[in-house]
């Protein structure tokens, strides 16, 4: 019986936590699009969520474009077909690996540190402290950073890609002898604007507000103790990875992108 | 609240770095291009187009001049192919059209070769004259059947 009462909890819970959620996200958006526009906040986040991300989000980038290039070899050469590297390469990268590895990153990188900001500020009373002086901390404190994170995705998410391609070619032309005109032109003719790098900037989109909705508000939400920080933090990194690979899925199945 | 030059040159050019990147994919490997209206819009009836897919390249001489924009069934129940060409192009009326292939298994792309009357095809003309696209099967199948080895 008591399990029961504990499932059903549960079960409500994960819907209050869903309503609460969504009147969150309103009233980021309300505050976003409404001035005062808080620039020079939504400045020091980007360089938070952005610049700071850029050396792990381009090494990355760099690494995992040698490995598709090794591993597409491997299996291309075995079929004679080597010439098709490029379009290997590139489709995986634009139309799956680019998003979804730039979102989990930047969750790692630029998530848990949102979260856990926000979650030290309640448990050290800097948000009644705002509120005191008639300052509203979702306008001040939460927007800007859940803006920064929508914005600085899909640049992330291009910059990734970019790298990834130069890895594979590295790999690809200059240590495996494909031939490097065969690899570009490949790339970039298996590769369109419609299908591929408008459904690459939409998952990106969708995942940078994904992640600044759930690092924001896992941090607002949370209990004003130092073990409230840490499950905060760890709570945005589980519920924003996997988010980010069901919606992964669902973008994919529904526009074929 | 401390302003930083530094910090704003740094996020500046973070943002144009990103920016560009974005361009850079839309563009260059995208094939993301204003088309205005104008462009040259041809159609070519085939018997047999084989693997031939949409936004397959329509070449001329190796140049790609275009690219298929639909393949759909006609009345007689013979591929109708759209072709979307380049603006400009003066193709003489007795310009022919093949399906071919691009090495022994790559793509197919649409391979059209100029005639030498004087008048041009303009946008809505269908080319007269087609080629189908040769299957090895049916190749293979002719030849067994013509060097009478099916009696055996």
């Amino acid at each position: 019986m008591n399990a029961l009462r504990t499932l059903g909890y549960r079960t409500l819970m994960l819907i209050v936590h869903l309503g609460r959620m969504a009147v969150f996200l309103a009233e980021i958006g309300k505050n976003g699009l409404r001035p005062p526009f808080r620039i020079r906040r939504l400045v020091g986040e980007i360089f938070d969520v952005g610049v700071l991300s850029l050396a792990i989000v381009c090494l990355s980038g760099a690494t995992v474009g040698a490995v598709l290039g090794l591993q597409g070899y491997n299996t291309l050469t075995r079929f004679g077909a080597e010439g098709s590297l490029g379009a290997v390469v590139g489709l995986t990268l634009v139309r799956e690996l680019g998003p979804v590895l730039t979102a989990l990153l930047v969750t790692g990188r630029a998530g848990s540190a949102m979260a856990a900001e926000i979650a030290s500020m309640v448990t050290t009373e800097q948000l009644d402290g705002l509120r005191m002086m008639s300052i509203d901390p979702i306008d001040f404190v939460v927007t800007p950073k859940a803006f920064a994170m929508l914005l600085v995705m899909p640049m992330l998410n291009a910059l990734f890609v970019l790298f990834a391609f130069f890895g594979g070619y590295v790999i690809g032309v200059e240590l495996l002898g494909v031939d490097g005109g065969t690899y570009v032109s490949s790339l970039e003719d298996s590769i369109t604007f419609s299908d591929d790098v408008a459904g690459t900037l939409i998952k990106s989109v969708v995942f940078g507000a994904l992640v600044g909705l759930i690092a924001t508000y896992r941090g607002y939400n949370s209990e004003p103790t130092s073990a409230g920080v840490s499950a905060a933090t760890t709570g945005t990194v589980v519920t924003a990875s996997v988010s980010i690979l069901i919606f992964d899925y669902v973008i994919t199945a529904l526009w074929g992108v | 609240m401390q302003r930083s030059a530094t910090r704003d040159l740094l996020v500046g050019a973070f943002v144009a770095a990103g920016l560009a990147a974005i361009g850079y994919l839309s563009i260059q490997v995208g094939g993301l291009s204003y088309k205005g209206e104008g462009g040259l819009t041809l159609y070519a009836v085939f018997e047999e187009v084989g693997g031939l897919k949409e936004r397959a390249p329509v070449a001329i001489a190796g140049v790609t001049v275009g690219q298929v924009a639909k393949i759909e069934l006609d009345d007689l129940l013979r591929a109708r192919v759209t072709l979307d060409l380049d603006a400009g192009l003066e193709l003489p009326a007795d310009s022919s059209a093949s399906v071919r292939t691009s090495g022994v298994l790559g793509d197919q792309f649409i391979a059209l070769e100029p005639g030498g009357e004087d008048a041009v095809l303009a946008s809505g003309d269908e080319i007269a004259y087609t080629e189908n696209a040769l299957s090895l099967e049916r190749l293979i199948g002719k030849f067994v059947h013509d060097s009478g080895l099916e009696e055996e």
